[in-house]
């Protein structure tokens, strides 16, 4: 028993997130109706306070709860990346979430589970603890889309996603089982260890694997798994967009390095073909479908699709610099999109959702610093330097010639170039199109205002000195293969 | 001692135009002031490039290198050799011209305005400037983003058709190329620095790869038939001084990567497929110069022209004879003050009576002295009238031209007939004749800032055409350099 709890502490950052989730639940039910900003500002200060123990145990790495619990550079920096990201969405959150009366406790012990669930899969060392933070994310991903009963098209996405989810939760979880029946273990690395006496050909670990990587893609949002995606992101609450729009990349992506890499490495060949094929159709059904999308939030949902294609690109190069650049493009994505929904967010107001595009017309006019910040997302989205989105896609791009994919690249390239059409799209409509005389007054908030330029002028500034945070990606990758 | 001095060039312009944007377009008087005072300290500070200029040597000068993204070996490398000096010159000095030119003609979002012109420059400045292939290519790219908002904002009624077309098609093209750099870093041993691609040994067949991935990003951007369909569009729509932009410094980006990039780097598929480039610059060259005569909008007339005139450059390059290679290199400088010029007085013009069509226009001679004395002399530069810099450039070319391929030498002559034909029709038809429209007797003549600024031009292409020695000590080692480099072949034996 006392090897089950040795170096129980790398498991603080969990322990504390857990306990002060609860904390947040009660103190909620007491005093939630008197001090209505209590749930916020806790959870903000519960973040700052996961934040500093991550940073504690940074350089320390091992395994913990008898290999069910990984710490290693990985797990520190996409946890880091985590806290930051759902510090971001409670920061855009208030006054949307207050107009739509959801500004409750809820809420922040939704965002804070579903942040535990993430904590869990990227340090997960066993196929059980992985599991269950998956679930434990997706169920409260449900259960926030669905939040807003008075809405129908966000019960309707919630049920959708809920449905579709189970089912890609079923996949991964046939997956897991089979891999357990062949290797005998539910621990990753004992996995990887029993798998070199399997021949890549043996049947039940092609299909093993092809289930896995069939439920990471739904996770993930690739095509053709990608059903959920638009629905699911249009329908729900804005706010709630935003977060399934960012943290949750973080750990769909620890799936594939807990998983596949950790796990699986020495299959790479058969998961490589899988994700070669994700890849593809992510690119082209992303990036092509989101030209005809004329709700803000779907194209951005088409948009991600094709994000996803692009940081598979890192994963189809397999190397641990490929790695390094995937992981790379996903902290680079989630800043974009944290960026792009909470402008979505800034400029709705009660009753108003500023969800089509055309809601931008004339932004430039109205509110110029807005549409300035904007116009950086969507260069940044579109992966034109000097923004971070350019080097993101330079990262995956250099990796997969690295690995010989120079067809793959090109095919990149070219879709990057049908991207940028539909990011230029909102560009024209905010600085060319003139405003309708209808379009009401933007509503002052400047705590989700100062956030924002915070975050959407960071793209412009890690664009112009992108060294120290690919160094960051690139430390979290080390030693990962 | 001059160590930072490249730096400088890039980062006070966009500085200043970051400044200028704080300033807001409230106060528009105060933007246009700043603006002014940062184009002429950006010029300034490119000056000392000139003086301190070492002509004896085809090395890399007032280099800086720092470490900047370390993750992918990539480094903030600078450097300017005798090819790249003349252009950052071109650039800093047609940017105060520039701000000039729009201090009265553009009344909405003054600050904006500006602001997207002088951080294009240092964007520009860069691309001339960068040793690293990344680099190079975020300035490359990077200055997209004004052009598309310059054309977008403050152009004319097609202007987002125009303006989505040219970053589109300018996009496309530069894309390919990052693949390219890409692929060219893994095979010279993880380095992304330009110097080093131009030592590395490849194959014919990568070569060829690589020369056609530039080829599209290039031949998009100078234009070259048959992609030059966006130039137009661009530029009718541009407000006037973005087509000088585009027109003076944008296209020779183009021809400076044929330079820096192209023909160092895949010296054997250049000369493997010279033919193909000579094929296409004498379409430009007497093809799209026949378009020009027909066209009935003057600025469309002088883009056509443009697209002629850098056929003569293309042309230049792909003979790999050092006198053709220089002669286009004063070809692209000439340009860069003619084509700035002619935009200019058709600006000058359309401020005045807001079409562009030549019909409307016969007789200005009569009420603008000035004005047509002036446009007189561009047209005549346009012409490649000898003493006027369109001279040089054009028979150098032809002489250098006329050495490895006589028939190509008197095909391109022939272009500077049609030259002369759609331009002396251009100025006869809107300087000449008598008065037919009363809105034209009505016009009045140029005033002292629209002066200041084409009698500078004016000048410098009397004296590029006079003169041209100057010009040429600065280029002539650097292209020395650059035609051995050339004629060395890379294929590992």
């Amino acid at each position: 028993m006392n090897s089950f709890l040795m170096h129980w502490t790398f498991a603080i950052p969990e322990i504390w997130v857990l306990t002060m989730a609860c904390v947040v639940l009660l103190a909620d039910l007491f005093w939630g109706d008197r001090l209505r900003d209590l749930a916020a500002v806790l959870t903000v200060l519960i973040l700052i306070g996961a934040a500093v123990l991550t940073i504690f145990e940074m350089g320390q790495s091992g395994t913990t709860f008898a290999g069910l619990f990984v710490l290693d550079p990985f797990t520190n920096v996409s946890e880091l990346f985590s806290y930051l990201a759902v510090l971001m969405v409670v920061l855009y959150s208030k006054r949307y979430l207050m107009d739509r009366g959801l500004y409750r406790g809820e809420v922040f012990v939704l965002l804070l589970f579903a942040l535990l669930g993430i904590m869990v899969m990227v340090s997960g060392g066993s196929l059980l603890s992985i599991y269950l933070g998956l679930e434990l994310l997706a169920l409260s991903q449900y259960a926030l889309v669905a939040l807003y009963r008075d809405s129908v098209v966000a019960t309707e996405a919630g049920l959708k996603y809920f449905v579709l989810g189970a089912l890609a939760s079923g996949l991964l979880l046939y997956g897991m089982s089979l891999l357990y029946g062949l290797t005998g273990t539910l621990d990753v690395r004992d996995i990887a260890g029993a798998l070199v006496n399997v021949a890549a050909s043996n049947l039940v670990l092609v299909f093993a694997i092809v289930f896995i990587v069939a439920g990471m893609a739904f996770k993930l949002g690739a095509a053709p798994f990608h059903m959920w995606l638009p629905d699911v992101y249009q329908g729900a609450p804005t706010v709630v967009t935003t977060f399934l729009a960012s943290a949750p990349k973080i750990g769909a992506f620890a799936l594939i390095i807990r998983l596949l890499v950790d796990g699986g490495y020495g299959m790479l060949e058969s998961w490589q073909q899988i994700f070669v094929a994700l890849t593809l159709a992510s690119l082209v059904v992303g990036n092509v479908i989101a030209i005809a999308q004329q709700n803000i939030k779907r194209m951005l949902a088409y948009s991600t699709v094709g994000h996803v294609g692009f940081m598979s690109l890192g994963i189809v190069a397999g190397t641990e610099a490929g790695l390094a650049s995937a992981f790379f493009y996903t902290v680079v994505y989630v800043l974009m999109s944290l960026a792009g929904f909470g402008m979505i967010l800034l400029l709705s107001r009660a009753g108003f959702e500023a969800e089509r595009i055309d809601d931008f017309k004339g932004l430039a006019q109205r509110k110029p610093w807005y549409a300035f910040l904007m116009l950086i997302v969507m260069f940044s989205m579109a992966g034109v330097p000097p923004t971070v989105g350019f080097y993101a896609k330079l990262a995956v791009f250099q990796a997969v010639i690295a690995a010989g994919y120079v067809w793959l690249a090109v095919i990149g390239v070219l879709l990057a170039v049908i991207g940028a059409f539909y990011y230029l799209r909102v560009v024209k409509v905010m600085y060319f199109d003139e405003a309708d005389a209808e379009m009401g007054i933007i509503v002052r908030d400047d705590l989700a205002s100062t956030a924002l330029s915070i975050n959407s002028l960071a793209l412009l500034v890690l664009g112009i000195l992108p060294g120290p945070l690919m160094a960051f990606c690139f430390y979290a990758m080390q030693g990962v293969i | 001692m001059h160590s930072s001095l490249l730096s400088y060039a890039i980062w006070v312009p966009i500085v200043g135009g970051l400044l200028v944007l704080a300033v807001g377009d409230r106060r528009a008087e105060v933007a246009r002031w700043l603006a002014l005072l940062v184009s002429i300290a950006a010029f300034a500070v490119t000056i000392p490039l000139f003086t301190g200029f070492d002509t004896h040597t085809a090395a890399m000068q007032f280099s800086e290198r720092v470490a900047w993204i370390p993750s992918l070996n990539i480094f903030y490398h600078l450097g300017i050799d005798g090819i790249s000096l003349w252009f950052i010159l071109l650039t800093s000095f047609l940017t105060v011209l520039v701000v000039i030119s729009s201090w009265r003609n553009v009344k909405e979002r003054v600050a904006q305005f500006m602001a997207a012109f002088l951080i294009m420059e240092g964007m520009m400045i860069g691309v001339f400037c960068a040793l690293d292939a990344i680099l190079f290519y975020v300035f490359w790219e990077a200055m997209l983003i004004p052009m598309f908002l310059i054309i977008g904002v403050w152009g004319g009624p097609r202007r987002v058709y125009a303006t989505i077309k040219f970053f589109l098609y300018t996009f496309l093209g530069s894309v390919l190329m990052l693949v390219a750099l890409l692929y060219l870093y893994f095979h010279s041993g993880d380095s992304f620095s330009l110097l080093v691609f131009q030592k590395t040994p490849l194959g014919m067949a990568a070569q060829v790869f690589i020369f056609i991935a530039f080829f599209v990003a290039f031949a998009v951007k100078i234009p070259m038939w048959p992609v030059h369909t966006w130039l137009p569009d661009a530029h009718v729509e541009a407000p006037t001084a973005g087509s000088v932009m585009l027109a003076a410094v944008m296209l020779k980006m183009g021809a400076y990567g044929f330079l820096r990039l192209s023909l160092p780097i895949v010296p054997d598929a250049s000369h493997k497929l010279a033919w193909l480039m000579i094929v296409l610059s004498l379409i430009a060259v007497i093809y799209v110069a026949l378009v020009a005569i027909v066209q009935e909008d003057m600025k469309k007339l002088v883009a056509y022209s443009s697209i002629a005139h850098m056929g003569f450059v293309t042309l230049g390059f792909f003979v790999f004879d050092s006198v053709a290679i220089e002669g286009s290199i004063i070809q692209m400088l000439s340009h860069g003050f003619i084509s700035a010029a002619m935009f200019l007085c058709v600006g000058v013009l359309y401020d005045r009576m807001h079409t562009r069509n030549i019909k409307a226009y016969g007789g200005v001679a009569n009420v603008m002295p000035i004005f047509a004395a002036l446009m007189m002399l561009f047209a005549m530069g346009n012409v490649g009238l000898p003493g006027t810099s369109g001279f040089v450039g054009e028979f150098m070319v032809v002489l250098g031209t006329y050495q490895v391929s006589p028939w190509a030498a008197i095909l391109a002559a022939t272009g500077l007939v049609t030259g002369a034909s759609y331009t002396l029709w251009l100025f006869k038809r809107v300087i000449f004749g008598i008065i037919v429209h009363p809105e034209v007797a009505a016009l009045k003549d140029l005033d002292g800032r629209e002066i200041l600024v084409l009698g500078t031009l004016a000048a410098f292409t009397l004296l590029l055409g006079l003169w041209p020695a100057p010009f040429l000590d600065i280029v002539h080692s650097s292209v020395q350099h650059l035609v051995t480099q050339v004629s060395i072949s890379k294929i590992p034996a």
